[in-house]
């Protein structure tokens, strides 16, 4: 089995693998790195976002073989050096960008993707950036809310989670 | 209000975790010693097994052990939940189901082998190495069909395929009949709800381990009820004693109901767990999930609606065809009889109701509760049949819904359809939509649509459902094999910090957040300082788990009811450190006190007393600070809710797009605004993917053409438009402790029909009169009624 060596959020790591092993399972099997999810089969539903060599990619959609030499960033990277979240991660706490957390790692590393790109999206641009992320559980509203949220724009008020208040009848 | 209590929008504790990529999940557990089961799944409908050569498989490299069902002939049958009787009284067919499928296969994806080895790959690969003769039948997949067809058996003693015929209520029939008879207007609509893939993005997992010393098993499952998959496998399946196996079910991704039910794959990885003394791991594809998880919905439905000429209600009559697949998966005979027919009539004051339900077995994958349920059936039958009798009868939507409300002074209100409302405000909650939706502005949004050469629509909706599922006295009347109560223990530790066991389950509901809100709130301390442990039957009491909108209604109850037994027994010992009687001492804030004098200890002198009594009256106080309680309520709870959705319609392509979708909900008291908006807005999204993308498809033959991502269409965040939710609009449930009602369906029952309204409107208005589409509204499916009209 070949044996290959990356540069994992920010470490250098080596694993050994098949030729068929795809990069995801190199990540979860091989170096124990389980934030990044396996939801399907067909590199549709964005679990498995990663970043390679800076760009976003489907870990699934990759042989592990393919990675070697390259940098790659997980979502266990992602936090502050303190160990707190970052920009991206405090804003999807903030404004209920989660639920059950699967697809969670795979948006944050695709949110992360699209904000290096545009700094500030507006709402039918995140969307149309999300579309190779699946969430079953939130609606994306919430995700939409963070990601205004986490590139410094105003989420608006009949947008965010709190209903306006109504007067009593 | 306590800051951070009951009613605050605290922010999510777990999130932490998953969003720094260390939430645990059943496939991120690889015990030492790990081995992996492939499973080899039938590519046929339906078809007898003739032979099984696991010679081939068995040399491959790597392989430790073969299952066929042969070896699980002499296990037990995983049962239905509830025992339905049709209308002649005569009980429903229940077909074994068995741990991997013996004699024949009955759906594509159906189980008859499994390899287990060092490896994933080598186990798959040896799966393929399988020696297997499958003689070929004819598939059952038409429902019709399947009822017509004496001679094509999906269970080959059960002529006509029929599980049950069942009416509800059975003594309304011919009252309903003669009213609809003698009605001056009757409205008549065939319709279809669509089968949906539950699709938790996290597929199905197990790991079975057994401990050769002890002799005891372990299951780490994606479930969403442990206690209730460990009551299965031990009292119906493998019969492991409970004491020997604990069940757990770790951080889940997502549920949607498909997670409820116990499934073959987990017998399985336990049976070989203890033949092979090492873990063994089973982690779905993708393509099983899409094969074998349980699917949803699936009822063709003729509803009447008779009223009077003014539109007032007299009669609903439903009569649906409810496919069940090839076996009865755990609550798939609840599913369209109690979960659906006592629904049908609404939230009006209509005086007969009828249901009468046929369950079909077909040979496709199990069918089951998913969100929401039979209730998302219901509504959908119903909202659309009524608004297809205002436009008849030429009456506003609203106004038609408005006249037959049930008013706030009328409950407890019997319905017709056999339940007691105990609460509710359906106008309050239409007034609410009216504004937050802003239907005053409607037409100049239309006629701006208009200018672009689109077809805007606006489509209503009401809705009630019965969640908080529970109560066993009245489910156990209804056909239910267990209780729904569940549990709760709340265990104050010495140094005072908090530990509550809860049966509920939490895969994205944000339990662990939500509920110390409710003891913080009662206690007067930080919610910091407590913890909620769920989800492994070794460390938590007997509870029923998290489906049917139940857990804070339900579990959230019983937690308050631990923590008010908490506070006595905590009264009596701070009462014996002051020296006074136990009736004398006040508890606000945290602090135990008695009024009129200087006297006070704070809560955290309590609970280290509780655990070093070295002056206790032990004959009245006894040690240690921790209380169970065992939550059964005596009702249902109702919420309820007005919805409202905007489309436009591209005459030109049929395209869809739902532009605004308004949630006003009446879930009564409310612990977190924050995750209750979170958890409509999803079902929201659910619902506006029924209506308008999903769809699961069975060829004639019965192979599964939407099998996956690329097949079977998601909402993706572009599908959808800003989704605005409010529940400001409260009344109190009656009955339990904290006044809550369950929100976690409400979004995917209300939302289907809102968006199916809002599109006949639009073509309406585009004077096209269209008096149905079923669902999925895809373009085609619209241009094709467009062209049609």
């Amino acid at each position: 089995m070949p044996e290959i060596s990356m540069r994992v959020n920010g470490t250098d790591r080596t694993v050994r693998v098949e030729n068929r092993t795809l990069l995801v399972h190199a990540l979860r099997d091989g170096l124990r790195l389980t934030g990044t999810h396996v939801g399907c089969d067909t590199s549709q539903c964005g679990a498995c976002t990663i970043h390679v060599d800076g760009a976003p990619v489907k870990a699934c959609s990759m042989l592990a073989v393919e990675a070697d030499g390259a940098e790659v960033e997980t979502i266990e990277g992602q936090a502050m050096s303190d160990g707190s979240l970052n920009t991206i991660q405090q804003a999807f706490q903030d404004h209920h960008g989660l639920q059950c957390g699967f697809c969670t790692p795979g948006m944050v590393m695709a949110t992360a993707a699209l904000l290096r790109e545009n700094p500030k999206p507006g709402d039918a641009e995140i969307r149309h950036a999300l579309k190779g992320n699946i969430c079953r559980c939130t609606g994306y509203q919430g995700i939409v809310n963070a990601i205004l949220a986490a590139s410094g724009q105003p989420v608006p008020a009949a947008m965010d989670s709190e209903p306006a208040p109504v007067a009593a009848e | 209000m306590l800051d951070g209590g009951i009613g605050t929008a605290t922010k999510r504790r777990e999130d932490v975790r998953f969003l720094m990529g260390r939430g645990k999940y059943t496939d991120d557990h690889t015990p030492a010693g790990t081995c992996y089961a492939a499973f080899a799944r039938s590519d046929m409908a339906h078809g007898r097994i003739v032979s099984i050569d696991a010679a081939a498989a068995e040399g491959m490299p790597g392989v430790l052990a073969v299952f066929t069902g042969a070896d699980f002939a002499d296990v037990g049958s995983n049962p239905a939940g509830w025992l339905i009787n049709s209308r002649d009284g005569t009980p429903m067919y229940e077909p074994k189901r068995p741990v991997l499928a013996h004699g024949k296969v009955r759906h594509v994806g159906d189980a008859y082998a499994a390899v287990i080895a060092e490896t994933r790959e080598q186990a798959m690969d040896a799966v393929e190495a399988l020696e297997v003769e499958i003689e070929p039948l004819d598939a059952v997949v038409d429902m019709a069909a399947a009822l017509a067809d004496g001679d094509n058996r999906v269970h080959d003693d059960l002529p006509g395929n029929q599980c049950f015929d069942w009416g509800w209520i059975e003594d309304n029939r011919e009252a309903t009949a003669a009213a609809i008879e003698a009605a001056p207007h009757v409205t008549t609509l065939e319709l279809v709800n669509n089968r949906l893939v539950p699709n938790a993005i996290e597929p199905r997992c197990s790991i079975g381990e057994y401990d050769p010393g002890t002799g005891d098993y372990k299951l780490t499952t994606t479930s969403q009820n442990p206690h209730l998959t460990r009551l299965l496998i031990s009292a119906f399946v493998l019969g492991i004693p409970e004491n020997k196996l604990t069940v757990i079910g770790p951080d889940v991704g997502g549920g949607f109901g498909s997670k409820i039910y116990h499934y073959g794959e987990e017998a399985l990885v336990l049976s070989a767990a203890k033949r092979l003394g090492r873990p063994v791991k089973w982690t779905a594809t993708r393509s099983e999930a899409f094969l074998t998880d349980a699917h949803g919905r699936d009822h063709v439905t003729r509803i009447e609606l008779a009223c009077e000429t003014d539109g007032t209600f007299i009669a609903f009559r439903t009569e649906t065809m409810a496919n069940v697949g090839a076996y009865l998966s755990n609550f798939s005979t609840a599913t369209p009889t109690f979960l659906h027919g006592t629904l049908m009539a609404g939230n009006y004051t209509v005086p007969n109701v009828y249901v009468n339900v046929k369950a079909v077995f077909t040979n496709t994958a199990p069918v089951d509760a998913y969100r929401g349920a039979g209730r998302p059936e219901a509504t959908y039958s119903l909202e659309r049949v009524i608004d297809k009798c205002a436009r008849e009868l030429g009456i506003d939507p609203i106004a038609i819904r408005r006249k037959n409300f049930i008013q706030p002074d009328q409950y407890p209100y019997a319905s017709a359809a056999g339940l007691e409302y105990d609460s509710g405000n359906y106008d309050a909650l239409m007034d609410v939509l009216e504004r937050r939706a802003d239907l005053a502005g409607f037409e100049g949004r239309r006629a701006e649509s208009e200018r672009r050469g689109k077809l805007r629509g606006l489509g209503i909706n009401s809705y009630i459902e019965a969640c908080g599922i529970a109560p066993s006295n009245l489910v156990g009347q209804l056909g239910s094999r267990v209780g729904l109560y569940d549990a709760a223990t709340v265990r104050v530790n010495a140094t005072g910090n908090i530990s509550v066991m809860v049966g509920a389950h939490s895969h994205g509901q944000g339990h662990e957040t939500a509920f110390p809100q409710i003891v913080a709130d009662m206690l007067g301390v930080d919610p910091a300082t407590i913890e909620i442990v769920h989800g492994d039957t070794s460390k938590i009491p007997f509870g029923m788990g998290t489906y049917g909108s139940r857990s804070l209604a339900v579990c959230g109850s019983a937690v308050h009811r631990a923590t008010e037994k908490v506070i006595v027994k905590a009264r009596k010992i701070a009462a014996h450190m002051m020296s006074v009687s136990a009736d004398d001492v006040d508890f606000a804030d945290g602090q135990f006190s008695v009024p009129g004098t200087n006297k006070f200890v704070a809560w955290g002198d309590v609970a280290l007393k509780a655990y070093i009594p070295h002056d206790f009256p032990l004959e009245e106080i006894e040690p240690g600070l921790e209380e169970t309680a065992f939550y059964d309520p005596a009702n249902f709870t109702y919420p309820s809710g007005a919805y409202a959705c905007e489309v436009e319609v591209d005459p030109e392509t049929g395209v869809v797009d739902v532009v605004s979708m308004v949630a006003a909900d009446d879930f009564g008291n409310v612990v977190n605004p924050l995750i209750v908006t979170g958890q409509v807005q999803g079902g929201l999204a659910q619902g506006i993917g029924q209506a308008l993308l999903e769809q699961t498809t069975y060829d004639a033959d019965g192979q599964l053409l939407s099998a996956s991502y690329m097949d079977y269409a998601m909402p993706r965040a572009d599908d959808l438009p800003t989704l605005v939710v409010d529940h400001s609009s409260v009344t109190e449930c009656t009955h339990n402790p904290l006044g809550v009602k369950g929100c976690g369906e409400a979004g995917a029952i209300g939302s289907p029909p809102t968006v199916v309204n809002a599109v006949i409107d639009a073509l309406a208005r585009g004077g096209h009169d269209v008096a149905h589409i079923d669902m999925p509204l895809t373009p085609v499916r619209v241009w094709t009624a467009l062209q049609q009209a």
